[in-house]
């Protein structure tokens, strides 16, 4: 099919509805706003709901209530709104409802500013929310990506009964790039557990209560369970000319795309660079790290933060190679340039 | 498992189970105290959804508080949800199924505080769904603490020394502040203080779904209820409390009904056939079109920038879409937020012959400068060999450096003089293709096309494409 050039937000809300996302609830926050927006003019439209809530907490409980009733749902946001989602995404997990949020982070702390940074990390990856949850964390790195999965966002959400989050920077929600759309959308039928108001699904409850401290711990080793097959079944990672690399860089999200400029350069330089971009974030590609030590000397994370994922590469190499770490934040990104100086001084100590 | 002590044979509503199996224990009764308003309002509700024929049709949201655990007792299709947020999901659920009965049920603390912002809302939309809002003045279930119904001056485990006005505010008034909206077609308010009393909130509550039925949108019925464990009173004492006291804070009676008068809420469409969705989304479903040529090694990182309005962004895209239709690969990158509605603007583009890696420019080969700043800005990033095109008379004396090419052409002014100074970034597209000639001037003018609103714009811009396009050739053979 022919490529349109789209931005990052549009092609995410595009991308969604086509997997056959028929609800969204939000409130504006930049830089995510072009995905409401879409919603607004495409939902309506193919017979879905679009919905501007009157916070982030209302919004992420009417996915929660669209979810209830089968519907493929979504919300976007930004940092703060996410952190406003917290006690609503832990809700969802502890339910077990799929939906989709969409986290086109900004910088922070606080009120920070709209720039892109990669600060919301720990809160999207490690769980925001209360209780022993977890969310597949899927981070895409082009227009492209934001389509294909957000779209492939959904189906995990359905399979595993859980809220999936798409975590993108404000550069990769903001720029525009040829994309092209799956050909066919999907809508598939509500799933079985679901209460959809008639005699069939009488019987069905939706609740994340349980009172009884046995009845609560069958759930929770029931969720963690689940988290376990994410880990083993649904790992995205994508290599870039690791296979003899001695310096092997890990980045996601528009860091990762820097980095293939710097490892291109290192290469011309005669240094045998390669990059480790983990596509999703949880799961995280542990394995694939520690497989990229069988000819890494050296393991070097670039996050635009203070660093923040760079402990899960740690914790992924357990000590066996040193890890350098570069970051910028603020809402500066770090220069192909700059990496490359940093790398070099890096391998002069090698 | 014990036996049943008794068990109800007669009289008991229809869409209340047989037994209550989603509980522990004492499966034949229900977990509220003697004399909690809880058991009748539910059992008032149970009978309005009977009388009324809907128990397949409900969905039943219980709230976070005594009533928690609805879905212990309701044969009905149920949701447990967060504290405050039942409104919310409610509308939801409603908004999903449109032909379910969707019922909220709220206590005080989880509606008229932590849910203070949904419930307001759902109400103010006219949300077609209906609340229960049980008020008994006090957080039950957490062990007696003020709730914003609390009466003034009353004890609590928060207010030990009385609810003081100056401290904690006044008992908020939720039914007469729903009252004030639009949204709303039905409220009133009901008490459990005496039996007459307990049927008026039968036939309010009743009403309030009928509302629901009919599609006449948001319905509430605040009901007056006796608390007897936390109020420290037997429940006869407490029903007198509901009924000569908190009925002088809260007066009885229908505060909204437009059940008469109200339209229905117009249901949603039928949705389109699937195959329809890729046209209705706006995607481009012809086959692509074959590359038209490759150029090799082509790399041109681009930075563009100049005051927000000066049109930095769409000539960036220009390039862009142009660059894709010539079979290239492209990306744009914004600046974005504030910058775009008064200060500077800037974007980055990438054109190349291969994938693009990183769409961030930092060391662009190409810098189109709308005005100085901008040009002193970034000509330092410009990477040796570039080029620079600026809008203006002259280049400032300070402003050349060796082994880049900077050009000063007055572009806007080139615009005006053909009908608008706005088309100054159209001519400096022309010039920039006349120098550095990577795409055809049949692809500029098809994303002109797809990205120019109206004609009278379009033709202004062809024309100053030609005119900077002419301008540049006519500078450069004077050079050659």
């Amino acid at each position: 099919m022919a490529k349109q050039l789209v931005k990052g937000n549009e092609a995410l809300m595009k991308g969604a509805i086509l997997a056959g996302c028929r609800a969204f609830y939000g409130y504006p926050i930049t830089p995510a706003n072009e995905i409401a927006e879409a919603a607004a003019a495409y939902l309506p439209p193919v017979g879905g709901v679009f919905l501007q809530a009157e916070s982030e907490v209302a919004a992420i409980n009417m996915v929660f209530g669209a979810a209830s009733a089968g519907v493929r749902a979504m919300t976007a946001s930004s940092g703060p709104g996410i952190s406003l989602m917290g006690e609503g995404i832990s809700y969802l997990a502890g339910a077990e409802l799929p939906c989709v949020i969409a986290d086109i982070t900004r910088g922070g702390p606080g009120l920070g500013n709209i720039a892109p940074e990669q600060s919301d990390y720990f809160q999207v990856v490690k769980g925001g929310g209360h209780g022993s949850y977890r969310t597949l964390v899927l981070a895409p790195a082009s227009a492209q990506e934001m389509c294909d999965l957000t779209f492939d966002a959904f189906e995990l959400a359905a399979h595993y009964r859980n809220p999936v989050i798409v975590m993108a920077d404000g550069f990769i929600g903001q720029m525009m790039e040829p994309v092209e759309f799956p050909r066919e959308a999907k809508l598939p039928p509500p799933p079985e557990w679901a209460v959809l108001g008639d005699a069939r699904t009488r019987p069905n409850l939706i609740t994340s209560i349980y009172l009884e401290p046995d009845a609560l711990e069958a759930h929770i080793r029931k969720l963690d369970a689940k988290y376990q097959r994410m880990q083993r079944e649904s790992v995205r990672c994508e290599n870039y000319m690791t296979e003899d690399a001695e310096l092997v860089f890990v980045g996601y999200g528009i860091v990762s795309r820097v980095l293939k400029s710097a490892v291109n350069r290192l290469r011309n330089e005669g240094i045998r660079a390669g990059l480790v971009r983990p596509v999703t974030l949880f799961p995280f590609p542990t394995e694939q790290i520690r497989a990229a030590a069988r000819t890494a000397q050296t393991f070097f994370v670039v996050e635009m933060s203070t660093g923040q994922m760079v402990e899960d590469v740690r914790l992924a190499l357990a000590g066996m190679r040193p890890v350098e770490f570069y970051g910028r934040c603020g809402g500066n990104s770090p220069s192909a340039e700059e990496i490359v100086e940093k790398a070099m001084e890096v391998m002069a100590h090698v | 498992m014990s036996e049943p002590l008794y068990t109800l044979k007669c009289g008991k509503a229809g869409c209340f189970y047989p037994e209550y199996e989603r509980k522990a224990d004492l499966k034949d009764q229900t977990h509220y105290c003697p004399g909690c308003g809880h058991g009748i309002t539910h059992k008032l509700m149970a009978e309005a959804i009977d009388e009324l024929g809907i128990q397949d049709r409900v969905i039943l949201v219980s709230p976070v508080g005594c009533s928690v655990f609805l879905y212990y007792y309701f044969d009905v299709g149920n949701v447990q949800v967060a504290h405050g947020r039942a409104s919310a999901v409610a509308t939801a659920l409603k908004r999903a199924r449109p032909e379910a009965i969707v019922i909220s049920y709220q206590g005080d603390g989880d509606l008229a505080a932590i849910g203070s912002a949904e419930i307001l809302h759902s109400a103010n939309r006219g949300e077609n769904i209906t609340v229960l809002f049980v008020n008994n003045g006090i957080y039950g279930m957490t062990g007696g603490q003020m709730a914003p119904t609390t009466p003034v001056g009353a004890k609590t485990t928060t207010t030990p020394r009385g609810r003081n006005v100056w401290n904690d505010g006044y008992p908020l008034h939720i039914s007469e502040v729903l009252s004030s909206l639009e949204g709303p077609s039905f409220i009133e308010r009901v008490a459990l203080g005496n039996p007459k009393q307990i049927l008026q909130a039968k036939k309010a509550i009743r009403k309030a779904l009928e509302a629901q039925i009919k599609g006449l949108g948001f319905s509430l019925v605040e009901v007056l209820s006796p608390c007897p464990t936390i109020w420290k009173m037997d429940p006869v004492e407490a029903q007198r409390y509901v009924r000569e006291e908190m009925t002088r804070i809260y007066p009885l009676g229908a505060k909204r009904d437009r059940l008469a008068e109200a339209a229905p809420r117009p249901l949603p469409e039928a949705p389109p056939p699937l195959e329809e969705i890729p046209r209705l989304l706006k995607i481009d479903t012809r086959p692509s079109p074959p590359s038209a040529r490759h150029l090799e090694g082509l790399e041109d990182r681009i930075k563009i920038a100049g005051f927000g309005g000066q049109g930095v962004l769409l000539l960036g895209q220009l390039i862009a879409e142009a660059g894709m239709d010539d079979g290239l690969e492209v990306s744009w990158l914004p600046s974005y937020g504030p910058e775009m509605r008064s200060g500077t603007s800037n974007c980055h583009v990438r054109l190349a012959s291969k994938p693009v890696d990183s769409p961030l420019v930092t060391r662009p080969n190409i810098l189109l400068a709308m005005n100085e700043p901008s040009l002193r800005k970034f000509l330092p990033d410009v990477a040796d060999g570039g080029l620079v095109l600026y809008n203006g008379q002259h280049v400032p004396e300070d402003c050349h450096r060796p082994g880049v090419r900077v050009l000063a052409m007055p572009f806007a002014e080139m615009a005006d003089s053909i009908g608008s100074a706005k088309a100054g970034n159209i001519v400096m597209l022309g010039a920039l293709m006349a120098l550095h000639p990577v795409l055809p001037d049949e692809k500029i003018d098809g994303a002109l096309k797809r990205l120019v609103k109206t004609e009278r714009w379009l033709e202004l811009d062809r024309a100053a494409f030609a005119c900077g396009k002419n301008a540049a050739l006519e500078l450069e053979s004077c050079h050659a």
